[in-house]
């Protein structure tokens, strides 16, 4: 019985080792930190290079896209420092000047934030829109594409 | 005129779940029938109330009456009626009184169907679940109230987030919400249990359809979230360890050990501690998901003091944790287990081995979704682990679970002889091992895929060896031909060969999900009329952009086709939704859903001229398999516990109609 019960415990221990192990591993691959962009400025020297995550609002004018080459960039803003993020492709759907987005990305020394992720805020509750385009401009997209029945 | 009513109806209900607690009180210790049928009464009409009170907000939604600052948050004039219904699930007030409803349904249900039968432990079940609906009134009554009055009253409301008007809102959310209530009834059984002191397995026998039927709706609510998410927001995934995705996936973990190590007490009167903890465990981890996600303390640990749901619900959360520990640690003594494991390898150790993998999953899960919580709390910066750190943690332990889904149902309860082990595996393993090498041929490189085909394999071998020798040796008995005897066989054993229809159900998932994940092609590109895109062994042309109105928004579609090798497979029409009130755009995502591979194409943004557009396309390999894995779970579930009479007849059915 004693011996039986020695090699149950033996078995958990290994399986909680290795539980342990992999909890480890995982965290040390992929912790993310959390940042404002006064931060990373603050830190710039020693943030370099590493992964990290900043939120902030887009600043108003400052996002410039270019469709053929898919670069995006713009400035990140807390209000105090003006971090500019550059990115790879087409930004998610509620990306918007003025409103909120957190960026995953390295910063790198060039001194801009490489973005692999955008997200926009995104919540179940509604906002009224700030400066919502309005229903002529959207209808005008009538004149310029060619209307039809919707698919 | 409805905002007082329907606020006086909710305390009125609170009120009777005081009275249903004394009336039961004076009545069961003292043996006073009349007092207990009264306390009955009072469940029944409690459930009458709150039906009415979830009526009368209904009833404000559909005639868009603004005056409750509920209605005029969750909907508009303009909405469609069944988006306006479904307003009551839309925010958080109203989900709270479609949960209490649910919870009060819930217990009146098992008051009526189990009083008369089981007259002994009834009271005490009765006596939890009225306590969980009393706690949802208690939140509805002081913390948030959906009867809120608001002035001065809109014009309009602002309605539901456009991405929650679609038909899938009218599914998803409830199945989710079947679910957690679902658990609510074995968990007020084993109190019961505990209570009493009759701590067999009556419990469990009891409560075995409501935890499988907990389980299925949340399972299979799980499975419709990801599918909408997939269908319909423009980003190609379903699933994201969004810690509101999260919050459903960790009790559905626990509540899947639970289901499992039930069997073994049942068979062998051990683990009684360990599955009243699991149930506990359940039913806390669905408090403490509603916790996470409805006290805004995700955002930041300082939004937690804003509202007073957070605190009500950890308050909740303690009572729970600590009276079922409690309970549990009053009754040790008439807990202890007689029976032992008798060998390393048997079903039991297997089984038990899946609980363990399952909490290590759940325990990882958690970590991740709280991490940011801790370090805000103990260091003041917020930390997330993000996307890599689930996936890394998850794809082992998953693969671990596969190996053990396909072994454990064939290992025998007790002690497995190395014969059994010969007899029943060498084949599967063999046949695994030929499919592994079999994908690596046809071209699969990564050692994870191969892991999971190998374990994919190995588990459908299992369960079509199991299923075959136990069809021959039925039709060698009986003389049956091979599809009757199968047919019996299913109706005999349901809740064997109805488990392995889930398990199958669950490879096919994991299969879907793995290359899915691994092979996912993606492409972005911004296009002129008539230029192509070329992906994998597909050529995307771009024609042109066009515009139409719809109901509620604007449209802007691209006319996209789809060829392979000079063929045409598809016509697509990705877009873009404008609504009148938002500020941003919507993607109204298009693809061509396909066993072996999606093809799966976003319009990411366009020229308003229509001179080009940005198209995002994304070849997603058997992402299909995932969905059809989530159906054949639901297949497996309604085989093991429909009642037999009703199979019969669909098998009669089914036989009669000349096929």
């Amino acid at each position: 019985m004693r011996g039986r019960r020695r090699t149950y415990l033996l078995a958990g221990g290994l399986v909680l080792a290795a539980l342990g192990g992999l909890v480890y591993s995982g965290m040390r691959e992929a912790l993310v930190y959390f940042y404002t962009p006064t931060e990373v400025q603050a830190q710039a020297a020693t943030l370099r290079g590493k992964a990290l995550r900043v939120g902030g609002m887009v600043a108003a004018g400052s996002v410039h896209w270019e469709p053929q080459t898919l670069r995006l960039t713009f400035v990140l803003t807390d209000g105090q420092t003006q971090l500019p993020v550059r990115h790879q492709g087409t930004a998610p759907d509620l990306f918007k000047e003025g409103a909120g987005a957190v960026v995953e990305g390295t910063w790198v020394p060039e001194g801009y934030l490489r973005a692999s992720t955008i997200m926009a805020k995104h919540s179940e509750e509604y906002r009224p829109p700030t400066h919502p385009e309005t229903l002529a401009g959207k209808k005008a997209l009538f004149q310029s594409l060619r209307p039809g029945a919707t698919p | 005129m409805i905002a007082p009513l329907g606020h006086f109806v909710l305390f009125l209900a609170l009120g009777l779940s005081g009275y249903a607690g004394a009336a039961g009180l004076v009545g069961r210790p003292r043996g006073r029938p009349a007092w207990q049928a009264s306390a009955r009464n009072a469940v029944l009409a409690q459930f009458w109330l709150v039906t009415l009170a979830l009526l009368l907000l209904e009833y404000a939604l559909i005639t868009s009456d603004f005056s409750l600052r509920y209605v005029a948050h969750t909907s508009t004039r303009g909405s469609l009626t069944r988006y306006k219904i479904a307003g009551l699930w839309g925010s958080l007030e109203g989900s709270l009184l479609l949960w209490t409803w649910l919870q009060a349904g819930f217990t009146a249900l098992v008051v009526a169907r189990y009083h008369a039968r089981h007259p002994a432990v009834l009271p005490y079940v009765q006596a939890v679940l009225q306590g969980i609906t009393a706690f949802f009134l208690l939140v509805l009554t002081f913390g948030v109230n959906p009867f809120a009055p608001l002035s001065p009253i809109p014009p309009d409301g602002q309605g539901l987030n456009p991405l929650l008007e679609v038909t899938d809102m009218l599914v998803h959310p409830l199945l989710l919400y079947l679910g957690y209530v679902g658990f609510s009834v074995p968990f007020a059984f084993a109190m019961a249990a505990l209570l009493t002191g009759r701590l067999s397995e009556e419990w469990l026998r009891l409560t075995r359809r409501w935890t499988i039927g907990a389980w299925v709706c949340l399972t299979a609510g799980i499975f419709y979230g990801g599918w909408w998410s997939y269908r319909t927001l423009g980003w190609g995934g379903y699933w994201a360890w969004d810690p509101v995705e999260n919050a459903s996936f960790m009790p559905w973990l626990t509540g899947t050990a639970f289901i499992h190590s039930v069997m073994i007490q049942e068979r062998k009167h051990m683990l009684k501690v360990w599955n009243l903890l699991l149930i506990t465990l359940t039913f806390a981890l669905v408090i403490f998901g509603t916790f996470l996600t409805r006290s805004g303390i995700l955002g930041s640990v300082h939004a937690f003091a804003d509202g007073p749901v957070g605190i009500l619900f950890l308050g909740f959360l303690a009572l729970v944790l600590l009276g079922a520990l409690g309970l549990i640690a009053y009754r040790a003594e008439a807990l202890k287990g007689h029976g032992t494991l008798d060998a390393l390898v048997s079903r039991e150790s297997a089984f038990l081995l899946n609980n363990v993998v399952l909490l290590g999953i759940c325990f990882t899960v958690f970590l991740g979704t709280i991490f940011p919580l801790l370090t805000e709390a103990l260091r003041g910066t917020k930390i997330s682990v993000g996307t890599p750190y689930f996936n890394r943690v998850s794809v082992p332990l998953g693969l671990a679970l596969l190996l053990l889904m396909g072994s454990g149902p064939l290992l025998a309860w007790g002690r497995a002889s190395l014969n059994n082990l010969r007899r029943n595996f060498l084949k599967p393993a063999g046949v695994a091992a030929a499919g592994a090498a079999l994908a690596a041929l046809c071209g699969l490189r990564q050692a994870e895929a191969l892991a999971a085909f190998f374990c994919a394999v190995f588990v459908i071998g299992t369960i079509a060896w199991e299923f075959g020798t136990a069809t021959r040796t039925r039709a060698r008995i009986t003389g049956e031909g091979l599809l009757p005897a199968f047919a019996t066989l299913l109706l005999k054993s349901r809740r064997r060969y109805g488990g392995l229809i889930v398990h199958l159900g669950v490879v096919l998932a994991i299969l879907g999900i793995a290359m899915s994940s691994l092979y996912k092609v993606e492409r972005e590109a911004t296009l002129h009329p008539g230029e192509r895109l070329a992906i994998g062994p597909y050529s995307v042309q771009f024609h042109d952009l066009q515009a139409g109105e719809r109901p509620t928004h604007i449209l802007v579609w691209a006319n996209l086709t789809v060829s392979r090798g000079g063929t045409l497979l598809a016509t697509l029409h990705p877009g873009q939704r404008f609504y009148p009130n938002q500020q941003t755009p919507f993607a109204s995502v298009d693809a061509r859903y396909h066993w072996q591979a999606d093809l799966y194409t976003i319009l990411s943004t366009f020229e308003r001229d229509g001179s080009s557009a940005t198209i995002k396309v994304l070849i997603n390999p058997m992402m299909a398999w995932i969905w059809i894995g989530g159906g054949v779970i639901v297949l497996g579930v309604l085989v093991a516990v429909l009642p037999e009479r009703r199979l019969a007849l669909l098998t009669v059915r089914a036989k009669a109609q000349p096929a």
